[in-house]
């Protein structure tokens, strides 16, 4: 039970919950802007790994890690005019465009990432976003430590998160998104053209995806391997739902998610020799399915996700 | 005459073989009321459609107050003053009544929606129509009918000066109907022009000032509602004389179906109270009644998609316990159900699909689990052919056939079944007048075969002329029987405000 406290009230649990949960914000937001405007991305998970692969590849190469940043969400808008081109203008399966998408995404990831880079022992690293020290607040006791000594992109994450909820709520544009994604046939009889803004949003979500994945290898490690994904899309997919097509509640089940994982680590280490490790890893999973099944009876699902709009057809 | 505030000038539009419009002219003055009236087909909402750029005509041209609309563009069409209220509304249940309306009214790109201005003026014009309606409503809470106020209220939010309104009663029941024309014509009288596309008679000639005529895409007349009558109408929108079937007399047969104090309790409603009706082999039963006092419930315990919760049901003089849906088609019940694109038909499958789906695992059909696919057909082909089923062949999907034909389509499948009893939900809703003609004749047809037909409907005419007896429900009780011969429409119209007792003591 002591242990329990002490696990609570260590810093490096807060301070790495808020670290897991970044990536999980960004691809989250992604998710939830594509479906906002009617458009399931299930490329995603390819799309953050692209991102993460790019992202690290252009800094090794010598860019700045901002420019590798904003490359990895440029990559991610390249993959959504993919998917907007195939889901939108000729109006095929979300499901099958978006896994297409992953799949595609993903071998090209290693495919590009082992042209450059040889096959080697300990992979390549780079030198990643260090903690920024916010006046004030960072020095404050344990909250410092615990909250404010993130680095750069987390703090954006959670700036785009408020922005978008803004967006969506409270701006013409974040009207004529969930119009869009509520009755297409409706908003273009308001003089709103559907195509234009489907194609938009999940252009402006895969780039959030992208930069989602990016953080991975620009952030929170300092090297890239294919694998290192693991399902983490699938997550934000589900915390779309678990969050209701909510922004604010997207950035807190990211970071409910992150802390149940940052959680099941401390545990791990605490019972490592009892209790066999894979056990540990689950609890994130089947917690989130637990949540999701509870939130998500009372889910309000955009009325037009996954069906393709065809003008002047019924 | 002032200048016309729209002129459709020759509009032509063709859909593969079938020319939708030919060469239609219409002119609309300012704060009038014009009806459009033809039956299903007859171009009525393409006409609309190519006025509201939703589509783009082959020939022709649109002019608003002089000046001609780029064809094609509903944006241009509503900036110059032109607004649509869809028949099938273009709302999103998941937004509040306010985002409804504002979609589209201001910049894309401005930082901020100006909601508070914007519910000012919806609340402004809602008073100035007497359009009552609470703006921060989900849209999705409120009825068909208040829908219906919202869409017409987004149209005069843009600045509306034409408001056209696809078939606006189809959806509504009577007294919603009668107010929303109400409505309608203050707006006429404040200056705003008005197209109402119908093909109900009754209502237009009740409303419009001018009434013009299309049959197969094109105008066959043009009349003035003072100088016409519903016959001239009739003939001209059907183009030959409309008869409707007259019944014969007949001598009813031994009991088909018996209810006794039946009474449906749904979601913690009463929407039957203790219930009874016989019905006779031979015989129609009408059950008239304002739609939502019961009629649909009594429709779906008696199709066996909703259970009683007390009374006994007997079915040729035999107890019945629950009754499910095999039971229901096994005991060579037929099937009328009141929503024929939800509960009738899979709009997605073919005509021959959905012509034996309820009967797919009786021999005839299917064999060692093997559909037999040719009897199918077969089956299908008979119903179009002895159905006069319209607008496909038995690989069509049923929903591209018009209303009218997929009624043909289910009437088919169930008669040719030769059913003892048949229970028609709200038949004709919908129909225009050469389809509502044709049921009429298959119901009568039915009965005079010796089968027992319940006819669940709101319209008073179609009860007092087909049906033998006819019982009223009003807030789930049902009137005793009165004999057709002694009923008319103001006595029904008492026994369906639910005052039967002085309708009794009259007779």
């Amino acid at each position: 039970m002591t242990q329990l406290i002490d696990i609570f009230a260590s810093i490096g649990l807060w301070s790495a919950v808020l670290r897991i949960a970044t990536p999980l914000i960004l691809g989250t937001l992604g998710a939830l802007l594509c479906e906002r405007s009617g458009v399931l991305n299930l490329g995603i998970e390819g799309i953050m790994t692209f991102g993460a692969m790019i992202g690290w590849l252009s800094v090794y190469h010598g860019a700045d890690l901002w420019t590798g940043l904003l490359i990895a969400a440029i990559a991610g808008g390249l993959f959504g005019v993919l998917h907007s081109f195939l889901t939108v203008t000729l109006g095929l399966s979300q499901h099958v465009s978006g896994l297409g998408v992953t799949l595609f995404a993903s071998s090209f990831s290693y495919y590009v990432f082992r042209m450059v880079v040889p096959v080697a022992n300990t992979p390549p690293t780079i030198v990643p976003f260090q903690p920024l020290d916010i006046p004030v607040l960072s020095s404050l006791p344990f909250f410092g430590p615990a909250f404010f000594t993130q680095t750069a992109p987390t703090y954006l994450a959670i700036i785009i998160a408020l922005l978008l909820a803004y967006i969506i709520f409270r701006t013409p544009m974040g009207l004529a998104i969930r119009m869009t994604g509520e009755n297409p046939h409706a908003a273009e009889a308001q003089g709103v053209n559907p195509m234009v803004i489907r194609y938009g949003a999940v252009i402006a979500g895969s780039a959030l995806m992208g930069a989602g994945g990016a953080f991975l290898t620009l952030a929170a490690f300092d090297s890239f391997f294919p694998t290192m994904m693991q399902g983490r899309g699938w997550i934000c997919i589900a915390l779309v739902v678990f969050a209701s097509w909510r922004p604010g509640r997207a950035l807190f089940g990211a970071l409910l998610f992150a802390f149940f994982e940052a959680f099941q680590l401390r545990m791990q280490t605490m019972l490592g020799g009892a209790v066999p490790y894979q056990l540990f890893l689950m609890t994130p999973y089947i917690l989130s399915i637990v949540a999701l099944a509870l939130m998500a009876r009372r889910a309000r699902v955009p009325q037009a996700l996954m069906q393709p709009y065809r003008r002047g057809e019924r | 005459m002032t200048l016309p505030v729209l002129q459709i000038e020759g509009v032509s539009k063709r859909f593969g073989n079938n020319l939708a419009n030919d060469d239609i002219s219409l002119t609309l003055a300012k704060g009038e009321i014009i009806a459009l009236l033809g039956e299903n087909g007859a171009g009525k909402t393409t006409l609309m459609s190519i006025l509201f750029g939703h589509y783009t005509p082959d020939a022709g041209r649109i002019v608003v107050d002089g000046t001609e609309l780029p064809p094609g563009k509903p944006r241009a069409a509503i900036r110059a003053g032109v607004g649509m209220v869809h028949q099938h509304f273009s709302l999103a249940p998941n937004l509040t009544v306010l985002e409804n309306v504002m979609t589209g009214t201001e910049s894309l790109w401005a930082v901020k929606s100006q909601t508070g201005a914007a519910r000012r003026k919806l609340l402004s014009i809602s008073e100035r129509f007497g359009l009552r309606i609470d703006p921060d409503k989900r849209l999705g809470d409120l009825s068909v009918g208040e829908q219906q106020r919202v869409e017409i209220l987004k149209s005069l939010y843009n600045d509306a000066r034409i408001l056209i309104l696809d078939e606006p009663t189809a959806v509504l029941t009577n007294i919603e109907a009668e107010r929303l024309f109400t409505v309608l014509k203050d707006m006429a009288r404040q200056g705003l022009s008005l197209i109402f596309i119908s093909h109900k008679l009754d209502e237009v000639m009740a409303a419009a000032d001018r009434i013009v005529v299309l049959r197969r895409g094109k105008t066959v007349a043009e009349r003035r509602a003072s100088d016409s009558s519903k016959a001239e109408l009739a003939e001209l929108m059907v183009g030959r004389q409309v008869e409707r079937p007259v019944r014969e007399p007949s001598t009813p047969g031994a009991l088909a179906l018996a209810a006794r104090d039946i009474t449906v309790w749904v979601n913690g409603v009463a929407r039957l109270k203790s219930i009874s009706f016989a019905l006779r082999e031979g015989e129609i039963l009408g059950i008239v009644g304002v739609s939502g006092n019961g009629q649909a419930v009594l429709g779906q315990m008696l199709f066996g998609t909703c259970a009683r919760t007390s009374g006994t049901l007997e079915l040729f003089g035999k107890p019945v316990a629950d009754l499910t849906v095999p039971d229901v088609v096994d005991a060579g019940i037929g099937r009328i159900p009141e929503d024929r694109n939800h509960e009738g038909a899979i709009g997605e499958m073919a005509i021959w699909e959905n012509a034996v789906l309820e009967r797919i695992s009786s021999p005839a059909f299917s064999k060692n689990g093997l559909v037999n696919r040719n009897a199918g057909m077969a089956f299908a082909r008979r119903i179009i052919e002895e159905f006069d089923v319209r607008g496909g062949t038995p690989q069509t999907r049923a929903r591209l056939l018009s209303g009218g034909n997929l009624q043909k389509l289910i009437l088919g499948r169930n008669l040719l079944q030769n059913p003892r009893i048949l229970i028609a939900a709200q038949p004709t809703r919908g129909l225009d007048e050469g389809a509502v003609a044709a049921v009429h004749a298959r119901l009568l047809a039915a009965r005079k075969e010796g089968a027992a037909v319940l006819l669940i409907s709101e319209d008073l005419d179609e009860v007092i002329r087909l049906a033998d007896r006819i019982q009223a429900i009003v807030g789930g009780l049902l009137s005793p029987p009165v004999e057709a011969a002694d009923a008319d429409a103001r006595k029904l119209g008492l026994m369906m405000a639910g005052e039967w007792r002085e309708v009794e003591d009259a007779v």
